[in-house]
């Protein structure tokens, strides 16, 4: 092997093209509808078309004698297979209302969607044809399905045995608010609305069943983000013995958070694999997904600030009610806890008050979805502060800058929380710069001053977001029900390839790129020579899966550390082989010399040869070059940055056009500039989905009126403008690489700045506030209003 | 997503495929591009007992001249209608309002008979037929006949086309003057909220004649008589506007979640003058 010309490569923040790519861009990626076992039946779900309904019949006997169908049964029929209902994992107060959900409806459905029989049958074809014919008769029931509707007198009550529609209020309080708002001389009082997002990850869900009978084992391919997560929890809830259920999450096309969850069909295709003893498959129309998958957001928001004469905001007062829907999904209730210290930005002051309630309503559950809780949080600051810019008069750029944290390490929030490492001013200058901003101001005043009917407008988000979920101990105090660590297995092959299995369950995001480049760099090996395992419980017995943008600052670390001690064994070995101590050694592209004699060399994989043969090893030292390392987190990892948005208005129309975009983002280190691009442009554009295009829209009777991409106005490519992308670097000090998360950054960083940079281009007319998302009905009908009716 | 059970055939000819409607009964349905009728089918919104497959009936598609009219064969795809340099110079609104339908795979599958068959107030290539005069031809069991596009749309997805009746052609006059298509959509795929088609024709920077086709502004594409009338003699952007103001005197078109009634009115208002004012340009 040519060592002496090896050269230290390092792939680590290099543009590397994703190993994933080939394989998927070709057609040859392996996803759960794809999958077929030997003797494999089909299940189709019977759904509520009403929100609110007592059961009062199932008369499954036509829909038994179709054709192809093996059994048909009713949530009454299969109430004694559930251990338990289906799992929620974050009770974040003692007093937590968390009603039964059973993964078919036993008596009650609570929302349009809700599955209330099952059909198994030979194909997929006959079972759906037969789920027609099962017949449910219902009691209909007076529905509620927005927040203030539910929490009003006399609403109805989404769970009888609940004195109101109420789940839990949460509460944090930092500082003396009161005091602070005492001595203010400028209060901003804002309200504003989060709409309810859906999250179309482009796979819809699906899950397969294979049962052992023989062995009462049970294999599940499911379309997860969390495949050891989901292992225990099918366990629990189906009363399997936890060693008994494998769990492969195989390729999955995206989930946004809506497949970090445990669903109604995974359960129910488990427990009926093992009544039928025979494998089990569902997969989700898209119109099924629509509402049978988790929803994101739905919160109504209250955000008051205190501020000085010059704009230095002294307090903050966040109130906030999250629709929780009509149950409560695996983490929904924390979800607004992930926002509850993000009130207060980027910004400082003396004092802060959190309050968030959840309420039941007759929709969908919500939970987790990109950001989760996070965007909500900083749409209201964001927002907020370019109210108070206008009340005292300062620009929105000057505002940021007199409320920013310093620089630093370890800086204390308003929120409680120490933000590892921040450097807000040099990011926003950055911004400003490759905008040219008195340009942009510049041209805006000529268009107002010629009567332009295209005005322009420019936003501002200047934010911050807490991921790498997270450090165990801290998830422990707000009652989340698991740890926050990561773990990786690193091994060394005998013909010098390395295998790196990795607890995290990529969907999308490139870890087997980017835990290639890492481990290629730690062990000096070609990044061709790593290959990265995951998502089989059987696999990778350890995880805790991928969410909340902590893949990288978690697991890739536990990758960086383990490779770390395979390299710590290799030199004891090559040192034994080499006949001199490990401190004479020195390692450097994958190559140990001696100091000094710089021919005497043995390479990390002529050392995984020796380690693997055990013919000469030191005294006492274990065969094979493997190592396994559990990393848990000090800190999250606080990522921040600046988003600028200039967008311009035809107000004949209403219509809003982004005619610029820039994201100046720090994640701290990067790994790999082209998946964090990518992420940057996907969570950007989802972001300008809220603020322009998404809502979900329920009727009074709890039918989701959205329930097709024809109305739920999903964007595409064609509705994007041009991104402008820099970063600066801040590395983070809650992890030895020094990086942040980036996965949700794009969607944390964009729905406020489309929205300030729209009421921007329409200040002068005196509109102060448009709802999101900004259709031109509400952009055209705001300007009308402005104009007094005249057109 | 699974389609409720249905009987296939492909139709080899017209008579074959008019032959196979009258066999299959009331509840077949002819398959064109299917862009139209395999949605509703997923979603068991509608029901065909037999799908008679056309797309393969090679002789309903073409276009074609003859003297004064171009004449435009069924099974013609959306970009095709696009891409002819034909149709382009003989009846640029057709093209042009082809290039703006769904996407590039929606054009690609998708026809001018199955469009216009399928009757949908919000399809974009009716309200341009009804601005063109057009005619479109039907064979049936007894034979040819033809409808002026102003009586062949008789409400939502209702049209003069009967059972076991095939739309074979659309006949256009070929287009003097100006023309241009607008539409106010949401996203790039969309149906349009309004869509205005006009054709204009113009002497001395004085409009001598104008036809004002309208998109989703009701249950059928409308002719815009009001403005048409008010439009002969303007000339310039404030006597333009004026005509365009005029399609307030239309029956009231239909609201949404996108569009109320008045703002619906007041797009379609803005899209009239911008498009009379791009085909005079």
């Amino acid at each position: 092997m040519a060592t002496a010309e090896k050269t230290a490569t390092r792939y680590v923040g290099g543009g590397v093209l994703r190993k994933e790519d080939p394989t998927l861009l070709t057609g040859q990626g392996t996803f759960v509808e794809s999958i077929t076992v030997p003797g494999m039946l089909h299940a189709a779900f019977v759904r509520s078309p009403y929100g609110s309904a007592e059961i009062t019949g199932v008369d499954t006997s036509a829909a038994s004698a179709a054709p192809g169908v093996v059994a048909v049964f009713s949530g009454e029929d299969l109430a004694d297979e559930w251990a338990a209902g289906l799992p929620m994992a974050w009770p974040v107060t003692d007093d937590i209302r968390i009603p039964d959900h059973w993964p078919v409806a036993k008596d009650t459905v609570r929302h349009v969607g809700e599955a209330v029989a099952v059909v198994v049958a030979g194909t997929r074809a006959q079972a759906a044809d037969a789920a027609e014919l099962v017949v449910v008769d219902y009691d209909e029931r007076p529905a509620v399905v927005d927040i203030e509707s539910a929490r009003a007198d006399g609403a109805p009550k989404v769970h009888e045995q609940y004195e109101n529609n109420d789940s839990y209020t949460w509460t944090l309080t930092n500082g003396d608010v009161d005091a602070a708002f005492a001595k203010a001389d400028v209060i901003v009082k804002e309200r504003y609305t989060q709409p309810r997002l859906i999250p179309n990850a482009i796979e819809p869900r699906a899950v397969l069943v294979r049962p052992t009978p023989a062995a009462s084992d049970y294999t599940v391919w499911s379309t997860t983000q969390i495949p050891h997560i989901a292992k225990v929890l099918f366990a629990l809830t189906a009363g399997i013995p936890e060693s008994k259920v494998r769990v492969i999450a195989p390729d999955v096309g995206g989930g946004f958070g809506s497949k970090l969850n445990i669903y109604a069909e995974e359960i129910a295709c488990l427990v009926l694999a093992r009544r039928l003893g025979a494998p089990i498959k569902w997969v989700a129309a898209r119109s099924e997904d629509y509402v049978a998958t988790i929803h994101g957001r739905d919160q109504i928001q209250h955000i008051e600030l205190a501020a000085d004469a010059e704009g230095k905001i002294l307090g903050y007062r966040a109130n906030i009610f999250a629709n929780m829907g009509a149950y409560l999904q695996l983490v929904a209730p924390g979800v607004p806890l992930l926002g509850a210290f993000l009130f207060c930005g980027t910004y400082g002051g003396e004092a802060y008050h959190f309050e968030c309630t959840g309420v039941f309503t007759n929709t969908t559950p919500t939970d987790a979805y990109r950001g989760a809780g996070r965007p909500e949080a900083t749409f209201a600051i964001e927002r907020a502060i370019d109210t108070l810019a206008r009340e005292i008069g300062v620009d929105p750029a000057e505002i940021r800058r007199r409320n920013f944290l310093p620089k630093g390490e370890m800086v204390q929030s308003p929120g409680g929380l120490a933000f590892d490492s921040t450097d807000y001013e040099a990011n926003l200058d950055r911004a400003l710069e490759i905008l040219d901003y008195d340009a942009v101001r510049a041209e805006q005043a000529a268009r107002r001053s010629s009567g332009s009917s295209r005005l322009l407008g420019v936003g501002f988000s200047t934010y911050v977001e807490m991921c790498g979920l997270a450090p165990s101990q801290v998830l422990g105090s707000l009652n989340y029900g698991a740890g926050g660590w990561d773990a990786a297995t690193v091994r060394m092959l005998p013909t010098g390839q390395a295998e790196v299995v990795t607890g995290t369950s990529p969907h999308g995001q490139g870890h087997v790129t980017a835990w290639s480049q890492i481990a290629a760099d730690a062990l000096g090996v070609p990044y061709e020579d790593v290959l990265v395992l995951h998502g089989d419980t059987q696999v990778a017995p350890h995880g805790m899966n991928t969410y909340g943008s902590r893949s990288l600052s978690v697991g890739g670390i536990a990758v960086h550390n383990a490779c770390g001690r395979v390299v710590d064994k290799a030199r004891r070995i090559a040192a034994h082989l080499l006949e001199v101590s490990p401190e004479d050694l020195e390692f450097e592209a994958g190559t140990f010399s001696v100091k000094g004699v710089p021919d005497r060399t043995k390479t990390i994989q002529e050392v995984a040869y020796a380690a693997w043969t055990a013919h000469a090893l030191p005294e006492g030292e274990e065969p094979g070059l493997t190592a396994h390392h559990v990393f848990d987190p000090p800190n999250f990892t606080f990522p921040f940055g600046t988003h600028i948005c200039v967008v311009e208005i035809d107000t004949e129309t209403g219509e809003v056009e982004i005619v610029r975009y820039l994201a100046v983002d720090d994640c701290g280190n990067v790994v790999n500039p082209q998946i964090v691009d990518g992420q940057v442009h996907g969570g950007v554009a989802q972001g300008i989905a809220a603020a322009l295009f998404e809502e979900a829209s329920y009727a009074e009777d709890g039918t989701l009126e959205t329930s097709s991409m024809l109305n739920y106005l999903v964007p595409s490519a064609a509705e994007m403008p041009a991104f402008e992308l820099d970063r600066t670097v801040t590395p983070s000090n809650s992890n030895p690489m020094g990086v942040k998360g980036i996965g949700e950054a794009g969607t944390i960083a964009s729905t406020p700045a489309v929205a300030n940079a729209a009421i921007d281009a329409l200040s002068h007319l005196g509109i102060t506030d448009l709802e999101i998302p900004l259709t031109p009905l509400r952009v055209w009908s705001a300007i009308q209003d402005a104009k007094g009716g005249a057109t | 997503m699974i389609p409720s059970p249905f009987e296939y055939e492909r139709a080899t000819s017209v008579a074959n495929a008019i032959e196979l409607l009258s066999q299959g009964g009331e509840d077949s349905r002819l398959l064109a591009g299917g862009h139209s009728l395999l949605p509703l089918m997923r979603l068991r919104l509608a029901r065909p007992s037999l799908l008679v497959d056309i797309g393969r009936i090679d002789d309903l598609r073409y276009i074609t001249s003859e003297g004064d009219h171009v004449v435009v064969g069924a099974m013609t795809t959306h970009h095709e209608l696009a891409d002819s340099r034909e149709l382009g110079e003989a009846c640029p609104l057709l093209a042009a309002t082809a290039r703006q339908i769904g996407d590039p795979q929606v054009r690609h599958r998708g026809t001018i008979g199955g469009s216009v068959a399928h009757a949908d107030p919000a399809s974009d290539l009716p309200a341009a037929l009804l601005a063109l005069d057009a005619e479109i031809v039907i064979e049936g069991a007894d034979g040819s006949r033809s409808v002026a596009a102003a009586d062949f749309f008789q409400g939502p997805f209702m049209s003069d086309l009967r059972d076991g009746e095939l739309l074979s052609a659309i006949r256009v006059p070929v287009t003097r003057g100006g023309a241009s298509y607008l539409k106010f959509q949401r996203r790039a795929q969309d149906w349009a909220i309004v869509g205005v088609a006009a054709v204009v024709e113009s002497e001395g920077g004085a409009i001598s004649r104008a036809a004002i086709g309208l998109t989703n502004m009701g249950g059928t594409p409308v002719r815009a008589g009001a403005v048409e009338e008010a439009l002969v003699g303007a000339g310039d952007e404030t006597s333009i506007a004026g005509a365009a103001a005029r399609v307030d005197e239309l029956d009231p078109p239909p609201g949404d979640d996108q569009a109320t009634p008045a703002f619906r009115s007041h797009l379609a208002s803005v899209l009239i003058r911008r498009a009379v004012a791009s085909a005079m340009a």
